[in-house]
């Protein structure tokens, strides 16, 4: 019988019931007897990757990796307590943000995974398809909900998404992974263009929501930009015409080489159009009304989600642009680190988590409680992780920005480097990673260290610099102004740069400008590249623009100019 | 190799019959390529196909209504076809025979492969069944519909898995 569900107090996400508590323990129990099975021997070590990577365990070059799932993004301020808990208790007392909305712990034990796992399942969290060949972790707009430009709130249907997906029977062996990102803004800020499948949604006549689909996007061996399969997908077609993709991912994806294996490749390889029409003849082949998204179920989803009650705020503006002309650092932080909120007085604070010389992403379990608290104390308890490695505190009033940014400063957190060349996304390369060829963070740190003055990089302005530690492309360095491709050059670590990417509604991938460097070189020829630019632009020109203006030459001569 | 149908384990009945031999008597396995001369045997007995993981469950359209059993592989439990394949076969071709799945598969793979419409199993000789029992027991509850249409329980697409 439905059961009276409790209401839901946390802002931003899906509050889970009795039901969906009870599913997430099934889950764990399920994951303590794989581990007994694996640990007896009844599985082998081949048969129980697959089962481990499903639940986001990996193993690394020092030890198993866990990667909890953040859907959309969003958190509560209790699950980053969990968060900081796990990281103290079972970690180094640290964790990683990663380019999808996730957290990874990089120092667990097998023999306690199922333990952490029910920890996370307590407060409503899990690291279900945070790896293997299936649907990943959905993604979304780290400004979902808030954002001014926004005309769809995306978590909503993210959630149905992320529902839909979860243990899906069919689709949880497929050729490859399967990523899946949404945005409700014009403003593509999720690389929609840079997964399997990318949705764009708007408000239709209806007042329903209607999707833009894009298919066949990503980056890896071989980046791709996704090109668009539909324009007009109603809502209730949603979970139709994506079973409708997947089922013919599934049934025609390669399965004899795993670099060839996304769909990418199967898009490509049958041509849009051909692509296109086996989706529609198994669309129009299906029982359509088994799969129907119907509003109520839409809105019943809604249910679950609290929203803020925002407070006259007023006078806030006014306030703030005192605080601003009286200081000018702070003037500069909420110039790069606040962004346009729907809600008058209000905004959305990105908190940079890469600090001069830092580690981009990792954050320690006292920075973790701490942003809880500033949750708790400045946006209704919400809080987000973002693509780009950093936190954001959704819904805050903006006379309440300076205190804030006074107790971020005061804890490493206050960087004024959001969108600048410091911001950068760096996998965790060599240090960690078993796949990686070169390490990405010494050099991310050493770039961070290079260009901290905060006066050099307002002048620069935008400028997105993406590093990877490998050709599988974790730190997106295709989709970077600048990127850097970590590559093993005769048994010794050294770095490929790449111009011209961009990740928005102008997707573009970053070209490689020559032969690789090392580690010293390339912070150098980066350094040449960005004098470049600082000569050669025009005014009012970001780099990316300029960067396609002039093509790669002018800075690739410099990148190698020894003089 | 023990044969897996509704928790229990069953008699097969069916003849795997080889490409180069005649087709016998009895309730016989057919390759794809041997459909038609399945289906104009005049002996006694079912007529069942074995499907590849990459032969389309459409070459069976016209034939489905004549076979009582589709048999799909797994040749290594990672190669997710048949789980499409099954899926294809009940719900676009409506097919209400048995659908049978051999090779290398997980009893971690046993419920989904339940949803996906599949009902015998050939298990490795010596498997304990207990596991195969837990695995089917262990969770309760999806999140997505599927050919066997279990009951929904609250809001959206959850239902309850059947005991």
């Amino acid at each position: 019988m439905p059961q009276t569900p409790t209401p839901p107090t946390d802002v931003g996400r899906y509050a889970y019931d009795a039901v969906d508590r009870t599913f997430l323990k099934q889950r764990v129990e399920q994951f303590r007897d794989q581990v007994q099975r694996r640990i007896s021997g009844a599985l082998s070590e081949d048969e129980f990757k697959p089962l481990r990577l499903m639940n986001g365990l990996y193993l690394q070059l020092h030890a198993y990796m866990l990667r909890v799932a953040i859907p959309y993004g969003i958190l509560s301020a209790g699950q980053m307590r969990t968060l900081a808990y796990i990281a103290r208790r079972y970690d180094r007392d640290y964790g990683h943000f990663t380019t999808r909305q996730n957290i990874q712990f990089n120092w667990i034990k097998l023999e306690d995974t199922p333990d952490i796992l029910s920890i996370l399942a307590d407060a409503e969290m899990h690291a279900i398809q945070t790896s293997g060949n299936c649907i990943r972790n959905v993604t979304s707009d780290q400004f979902a909900g808030a954002a001014r430009d926004e005309v769809l709130d995306p978590r909503v249907h993210a959630e149905i998404l992320r529902q839909w997906s979860t243990l899906h029977p069919e689709f949880t062996f497929l050729p490859r992974k399967f990523k899946i990102a949404i945005s409700g803004s014009a403003q593509d800020r999720v690389a929609a263009r840079f997964h399997d499948i990318g949705l764009l949604a708007r408000k239709g006549d209806n007042g329903r929501a209607v999707f833009e689909v894009y298919v066949g996007g990503g980056l890896g061996r071989t980046p791709v930009i996704g090109v668009k399969l539909r324009n007009d997908l109603p809502e209730e077609d949603l979970i139709a015409y994506l079973e409708a993709v997947l089922r013919v991912y599934n049934a025609y994806g390669r399965r004899d080489n795993i670099y060839k294996a996304r769909i990418k490749i199967l898009v490509q390889a049958l041509g849009l159009d051909a692509f296109r029409d086996e989706v529609n003849a198994e669309f129009m082949a299906m029982d359509r009304s088994r799969y129907r998204l119907q509003p109520e179920v839409v809105e019943a989803i809604r249910a679950r989600f609290a929203s803020p009650v925002f407070e006259d705020a007023s006078t806030a503006s006014a306030q703030l642009a005192e605080q601003i002309k009286a200081d000018p650092d702070f003037a500069s932080w909420v110039g790069t680190n606040t962004h346009p909120h729907q809600q008058d007085g209000y905004c959305s604070v990105t908190i940079s988590c890469k600090p001069a010389g830092g580690i981009p992403g990792d954050v320690t379990s006292a920075q973790m409680d701490l942003l809880a608290n500033l949750a708790d104390q400045y946006s209704f308890g919400e809080l987000r992780i973002t693509h780009l490695q950093n936190v954001v505190l959704g819904h805050v009033r903006k006379d309440g920005l300076l205190a804030l940014w006074q107790v971020l400063t005061a804890n490493g957190l206050g960087t004024a480097n959001v969108g600048m060349i410091t911001d950068i996304i760096a996998c965790p390369g060599l240090d960690y990673c078993a796949l990686a060829n070169a390490r990405s963070i010494p050099i991310a740190q050493k770039l961070s260290q290079r260009f901290s003055s905060a006066a050099l990089q307002h002048e620069i302005g935008a400028l997105r610099l993406n590093i990877s530690g490998c050709i599988n492309a974790c730190g997106h360095h295709h989709a970077g102004h600048i990127g850097i491709l970590g590559v093993d050059k005769r048994g010794e670590e050294a770095f490929q740069i790449t111009l011209g990417g961009n990740a928005g509604e102008d997707a573009s991938i970053g070209q490689i400008i020559g032969s690789a460097m090392s580690e010293d070189e390339t912070v150098d020829a980066i350094a040449r590249i960005v004098d470049t630019y600082l000569v050669q632009r025009k005014p009012g020109e970001r780099f990316i623009e300029t960067c396609r203006r002039l093509g790669a030459a002018p800075f690739k001569d410099a990148a190698y100019a020894t003089a | 190799m023990p044969l897996l149908e509704n928790a229990q384990i069953i008699e097969d009945s069916w003849t795997l019959v080889p490409d180069d031999q005649p087709l016998p008597d009895g309730d016989i396995l057919v390759p794809l390529s041997r459909l038609a001369e399945g289906l104009g045997r005049n002996g006694t007995g079912r007529l069942g196909v074995v499907l590849k993981a990459d032969e389309r469950v459409d070459a069976l359209r016209e034939a489905l209504p004549r076979l009582d059993l589709v048999s799909l592989s797994f040749s290594i439990f990672r190669d997710g076809r048949a789980f499409t394949q099954a899926r294809s076969l009940r719900e676009h071709l409506h097919f209400a025979g048995a659908v049978r799945v051999t090779g290398h598969f997980l009893p971690d793979q046993y419920e989904f492969l339940l949803r996906c419409g599949v009902t015998q199993f050939v298990i490795p000789e010596q498997s304990d069944l207990a596991v195969w029992k837990k695995a089917h027991e262990l969770v309760t509850l999806a999140y997505q519909p599927s050919v066997l249409n279990e009951r929904q329980e609250g809001f959206a697409f959850r239902r309850f898995l059947s005991p």
